[in-house]
């Protein structure tokens, strides 16, 4: 741990957040917009990997945490008129107890069936948006009356803030001694029990953490956007959008993920004048790098520094 | 009368839910594969089918060969383009080739929703059916293009079964999905077998795609359910077991029928993911599945 503040990662890191932080000064305001979405992505994607990456959980609905936090913020808000921090706060706590409901299955089973358990928590969920239309705004969303402030630059430096904060959380977890044991959980659990850990210990940490960031970048977004929609925070897409910002960025090293969600969201906007073929080329591109660089971005250069 | 109506429309859903999953269990039960490409798959046969019938005019019977054509061609693509180059990788660890043939799979399968919703839009297409008017079964007015998806479907699994039990590339099949190693050590070529099980599914899928065109049409939205619906089928009825799937695709289409006609066709799907979640706590293996 103590290596990391003198290695190349470090230096570079520190450097990306501090230019990121000045752009407010000599960026448009619609810029601003899409780098403040992508932070909130990039949250979602290194939370997943945490799950993913470390703990070995194929976790097919991200949505499922993000939705919870997302919409018990957003509702809190819209129905009872609870102050922004508030509903923020008990978002995130929202989405740990819904991080415990998950990780109950994920105890009892693994690979494809813990995946298809966490699939049909987004479906379930997305039915219970729908059917309970009164309370959730249903398919239409859900409007909340209101946001942290619209001003896109402070907006954009809460965003680079909580994800710089984020990451470091989650990093730090990752390369910790209880990152290490998730890991060997993750691939062997039966060895890892052998040797004395607690698997469902690290597992449930695992889950619970993963929870509260996706919720409360869940949350912080819904107040951002002023409002909460099945196609925004829930549907299968986006978690699928999540998944691959994660695997593209570079699976286990939980800043790659962060840097694929920025990538993936830019690249669609980028994109957007070739119309209806953009979700196509960016599919393609995530394709490649699926096949051809498998550690992605951060974990192609890190291997090729590591090589040097 | 309504009982006879769940009854017969339950039959003819559930028939055209066990095709579609039959395909995807087999592949999974042989080479360890969760494609994810399936709902693309399906709908591409559907679509094909429709462009071939409705704007070149090549008649039904030559669009729903057309159909199924073009998911074999797509089916290989799949296998020779993503499944195959994950599974011969050695940059990617083994224990993590699972979760990189679900993530290729599942591009795959977006890039081929997105191609056609770029060149056939997203409106929803009804394949021309190859027979058309309605009959009178027991009191209830019954589409024979419905009787005639029920029968082509139950047709198709016999002839599977068929194929898998009593001939030699099929016996090789099954023994590939019980030991792959033991399958190479008798002298057969693991490849190959792959290559037919991917042939038979990318049948399976055209077949059960097409049908579905004729019976309820489909669109580039429908690729995500189609998928989700397979694989919930196939981890119901455990995982590559073909005859829990076909148990469980009755399940499941009979449970939705029941829903839909009983309590609203906006609940449809609501107790069959139910269920799902209920067999997966007391018995994670699915029905008939091996641990």
């Amino acid at each position: 741990m103590a290596g990391f503040f003198t290695s190349r990662l470090f230096f570079v890191s520190l450097a990306l957040v501090i230019i990121a932080a000045t752009l407010p000064l000599y960026v448009s305001g619609y810029v601003l917009g899409l780098l403040t979405v992508a932070f909130y992505f990039g949250v979602f994607a290194m939370a997943w990997d945490l799950l993913f990456g470390f703990a070995g959980e194929v976790n097919f609905g991200p949505t499922f945490l993000i939705g919870v936090g997302a919409y018990t913020a957003g509702i809190l808000n819209a129905q009872f008129g609870w102050s922004v921090y508030l509903c923020i706060v008990l978002g995130a706590l929202a989405s740990v107890i819904a991080g415990l409901v998950l990780a109950l299955p994920a105890l009892r089973v693994r690979g494809p069936y813990f995946g298809l358990t966490t699939l049909v928590a987004v479906l379930m969920l997305q039915n219970f948006i729908v059917v309970f239309a009164d309370l959730t705004g249903g398919e239409i969303g859900l409007t909340i009356p209101d946001v942290i402030t619209i001003n896109a630059g402070a907006n954009y430096w809460i965003a680079l803030g909580f994800m710089t904060i984020s990451a470091a959380i989650l990093y730090g977890l990752s390369q910790s001694p209880i990152g290490l044991v998730l890991q060997a959980s993750g691939q062997d659990p039966v060895q890892a029990g052998a040797l004395g850990f607690n698997i469902v210990k690290h597992k449930l940490a695992a889950f619970i953490v993963s929870a509260f960031f996706s919720g409360l970048s869940g949350a912080l977004l819904v107040f951002y956007f002023g409002t909460a929609s099945v196609g925004t925070v829930v549907d299968v897409a986006v978690g699928v959008n999540v998944i691959v910002s994660a695997v593209l960025g570079g699976r286990r090293t939980v800043l790659g993920a962060a840097l694929g969600a920025i990538f993936l969201i830019v690249a669609g906007e980028f994109l957007r004048p070739t119309g209806e073929l953009a979700t196509f080329i960016v599919s393609a591109v995530a394709l490649l790098v699926v096949l051809f660089f498998p550690g992605g971005f951060l974990g192609a250069a890190l291997s090729r520094e590591a090589r040097s | 009368m309504r009982a006879f109506q769940i009854l017969i429309d339950g039959f003819a859903i559930s028939a055209l839910y066990a095709l579609g999953a039959t395909g995807f269990t087999l592949i999974f039960g042989v080479s360890g594969v969760l494609n994810l490409s399936h709902g693309a798959i399906m709908v591409a046969a559907a679509v094909a089918a429709w462009a071939a019938a409705s704007v070149l005019n090549v008649g039904t019977y030559a669009g729903a060969l057309i159909g199924v054509g073009v998911a074999l061609l797509t089916a290989f693509a799949t296998y020779f383009a993503v499944v195959k180059p994950i599974q011969d990788s050695r940059r990617i660890p083994n224990e993590e080739k699972e979760i990189f043939v679900l993530t290729g799979t599942l591009l795959w399968g977006i890039m081929i929703q997105e191609l056609i919703a770029y060149f056939f839009t997203n409106n929803a297409k009804t394949v021309l059916p190859i027979v058309e008017g309605v009959v009178e079964i027991l009191g209830v007015r019954t589409p024979k293009n419905e009787i005639f998806t029920a029968i082509v479907c139950c047709l198709v699994i016999a002839l599977l079964w068929l194929l898998v039990n009593r001939t030699r590339t099929g016996k090789a099949v099954l023994a590939a999905s019980m030991n792959p190693r033991g399958v190479t050590l008798l002298g057969l070529e693991l490849t190959n077998i792959y290559i037919v099980v991917w042939a038979i599914y990318g049948i399976l899928a055209g077949i059960a795609g097409v049908l579905l065109g004729m019976f309820l049409g489909v669109s580039s939205y429908s690729v995500g359910p189609l998928t989700a619906s397979a694989f919930s089928i196939v981890v119901l009825g455990g995982l590559g077991s073909v005859s829990g799937s076909l148990i469980a695709a009755f399940v499941v289409g009979y449970l939705e029928t029941l829903t839909a006609y009983l309590v609203s066709p906006a609940y449809r799907t609501i107790p069959a993911l139910l269920l799902l979640v209920f067999v997966m706590y007391i018995r994670p293996q699915g029905l008939l599945g091996r641990r």
